[in-house]
């Protein structure tokens, strides 16, 4: 195939597509509606099948029941539509299903606007919907890692029977880049004797549901979906460092900004600062390890993102009070310039450090 | 002397005893379903989406693949399994707070759209799980939890007559409204959840059976009154019969 130029929102579909996805059901919102129309095209190609619900709530929902005949299947929206989706989020992590959602943030809260922003960062790391869980986060940086992270999250979601969250901002929604899609990418099977298909030739009948109303069993069930979230916490921790072997201190973004920042900190490696970047990619689990490892050579954080600061609190965690952690945030929609995380950082450090 | 078998517990149940309160319907419903899928063969190739309410744990109930949905979202959950596997027969199993309130979106949207899917819908004009509060199905006047002086429709509006609007549509291909009240009806119960199987089955689109049913509990009336109050009260507010037959299903 070659590389090919392509919209993010597109090259999400199309990777999805790659990844063995052949259900997707979705409710168009800006700035993601190009991945719902996509899929509506290029399904039927594949033998699949795309299905415009009422409302996210219905999206989700029927998401929920292809991923019990244990198909590959996908939902994605933005922000407000993200919000409805809680509901059967969390139900798909109570039953054990696995599907992927794709969130392409925009400025909030309420209806906001239709810029790109990074403000759902809590609701996607910190459960979001009902209960005690965590769901894996991936945001990619670049079109490029969206065909790889896509297929990760398909994966990741077999795996551990886990819906996945795929999180981008508007930007990396609606830029354009080349892209290589290589070969089909759904290559690891996963067995799912635990799908609702039918008993015939089957044994007996199976159950999907995240109902117990015996409390000690839902807390037995609480603490094995516990165990395996610590299985992902161990597992599927993903970061990318840029020159933080002799940084003084540590920029931290993700996604788009990430991208900023990085050109933001090569202007001040020009001026003599030494300072690095962390990215997380999955931004839960959070990459605690490559902040610890800076442990006593590192001066401090700054937590770049477009929210208010969100972010800066696993930031926080991850660095446990061994180092001051600094923010600088636009919000809104806005999204920062290299300029002023430049001069962030001249501010932050005092400008020359050698 | 030789034994005929003249009654027998149908294989589309589990062994497994329900928690319906005594003299509520949902128990025979429940059998009536579990008859058809038996008697048609396809219980192995059925997958039923149980809701929220009274019938949560239909799920344990019904001897074939089961998913349990969020509270009204059962249409769309069986939207989504049926158009993964269109070969198999799926069904909804839902109660009037589940269906007719917080999930009309689901279930008009499932019939607009034609969804080759069953809906059992069982209407007791109350909420039974959360303690006998008013339903979009509560009668003009109905004392509840919640409409402790009765419905008044200048507060809380009309009931919801759900095959009258669902019958609109033209995805709908089988509405009927039938009633668990004495055993003539409960025979009817029975041919109109075989009319929408087999409506399925020819891949007609979406069918939709309302079940009256009791709620003695709720109620605040003992079984044989509750199946009574069924046909005075209920019966007249929301008429039987057939809302829609697409093809002259027989």
């Amino acid at each position: 195939m070659g590389k090919v130029l392509m919209k993010g929102n597109e090259v999400i579909a199309e990777a999805a597509v790659h990844a063995g996805c052949k259900y997707f059901f979705g409710y168009p919102i800006t700035p993601q509606s190009e991945l719902v129309a996509y899929m509506a095209r290029r399904l039927p190609e594949v033998g699949g099948l795309f299905l415009q619900a009422e409302s996210e709530i219905a999206a989700i929902n029927m998401v929920y029941g292809a991923a019990g005949t244990g198909v590959r299947v996908m939902t994605s929206s933005s922000s407000p539509g993200f919000s409805l989706k809680q509901e059967g989020i969390s139900y798909l992590v109570g039953s054990e299903l696995p599907a992927v959602i794709c969130n392409i943030v925009r400025g909030g809260p309420g209806l906001g606007n239709i810029q790109p922003a990074q403000s759902d960062y809590f609701q996607v790391t910190k459960g979001g919907g009902h209960g005690d869980y965590n769901i894996p986060v991936l945001a990619p940086a670049s079109l490029q890692e969206i065909v790889e992270l896509t297929k990760a999250a398909f994966d990741i979601a077999d795996r551990y029977r886990t819906p996945v969250i795929l999180m981008g901002d508007g930007m990396l929604g609606q830029m354009m880049e080349p892209v290589e899609f290589g070969e089909r990418l759904d290559k690891e099977q996963f067995k799912k004797e635990w799908a609702t298909t039918g008993t015939r030739g089957d044994g007996g009948p199976k159950i999907i549901t995240s109902l117990e109303l015996n409390a000690e069993s839902l807390e037995e069930r609480n603490r094995n979906l516990q165990r395996k979230f610590a299985r992902i916490k161990e597992n599927e921790v993903r970061y990318e460092t840029y020159l933080i072997d002799d940084a003084e201190y540590i920029m931290v973004a993700f996604g788009t900004v990430a991208r900023i920042t990085l050109n933001a900190i090569n202007k001040a490696r020009r001026e003599g600062v030494k300072v690095g970047l962390i990215r997380p990619i999955s931004l839960w689990p959070f990459p605690e390890k490559p902040f610890i490892e800076t442990r006593g050579r590192v001066k401090g954080f700054i937590s770049v993102e477009m929210s208010a600061g969100q972010m800066i609190e696993d930031v926080k965690l991850a660095v446990n009070g061994f180092a001051p952690v600094d923010f600088f945030g636009r919000t809104g929609g806005v999204v920062p310039t290299q300029e002023e995380i430049y001069d962030k950082i001249m501010s932050v450090t005092g400008g020359v450090t050698v | 002397m030789t034994m005929k078998t003249v009654f027998k517990k149908t294989s589309g149940l589990t062994d497994a005893p329900t928690h319906y309160c005594p003299g509520c319907t949902h128990g025979v419903i429940h059998r009536l379903v579990g008859e058809v899928l038996e008697e048609m063969d396809i219980l192995e190739d059925t997958i039923g989406v149980a809701s929220v309410g009274c019938s949560v744990l239909s799920y344990e109930y019904f001897n074939c693949d089961m998913t349990q949905a969020a509270h009204g979202r059962a249409p769309a959950v069986a939207t989504g399994v049926k158009r993964v596997l269109p070969n198999r027969f799926v069904f909804t199993y839902q109660g009037d707070g589940d269906l007719a309130s917080i999930g009309i979106s689901e279930v008009i949207h499932a019939a607009a759209r034609g969804e080759n899917i069953t809906v059992i819908f069982v209407n007791n004009a109350i909420y039974g799980m959360t303690g006998g509060q008013m339903a979009p199905t509560t009668l003009i006047g109905q004392k509840t939890a919640t409409t402790p002086f009765g419905r008044d429709v200048s507060i809380q509006g009309s009931p919801i007559k759900v095959c009258e609007m669902i019958s609109t549509l033209d995805g709908a291909a089988y509405i009927e409204r039938v009633s668990a009240h004495d055993v003539p009806h409960i025979q009817k119960v029975k041919k109109a959840i075989r009319k929408a199987f087999e409506t399925q089955k020819k891949g007609l689109g979406f069918s939709l059976i309302e079940v009256l049913s009791t709620c003695p509990t709720n109620w605040g009336l003992d079984p044989a009154e509750s199946l009574v109050w069924v046909k005075d009260n209920m019966v007249p507010v929301y008429p039987l019969g057939v809302y829609k037959n697409k093809e002259g299903v027989k």
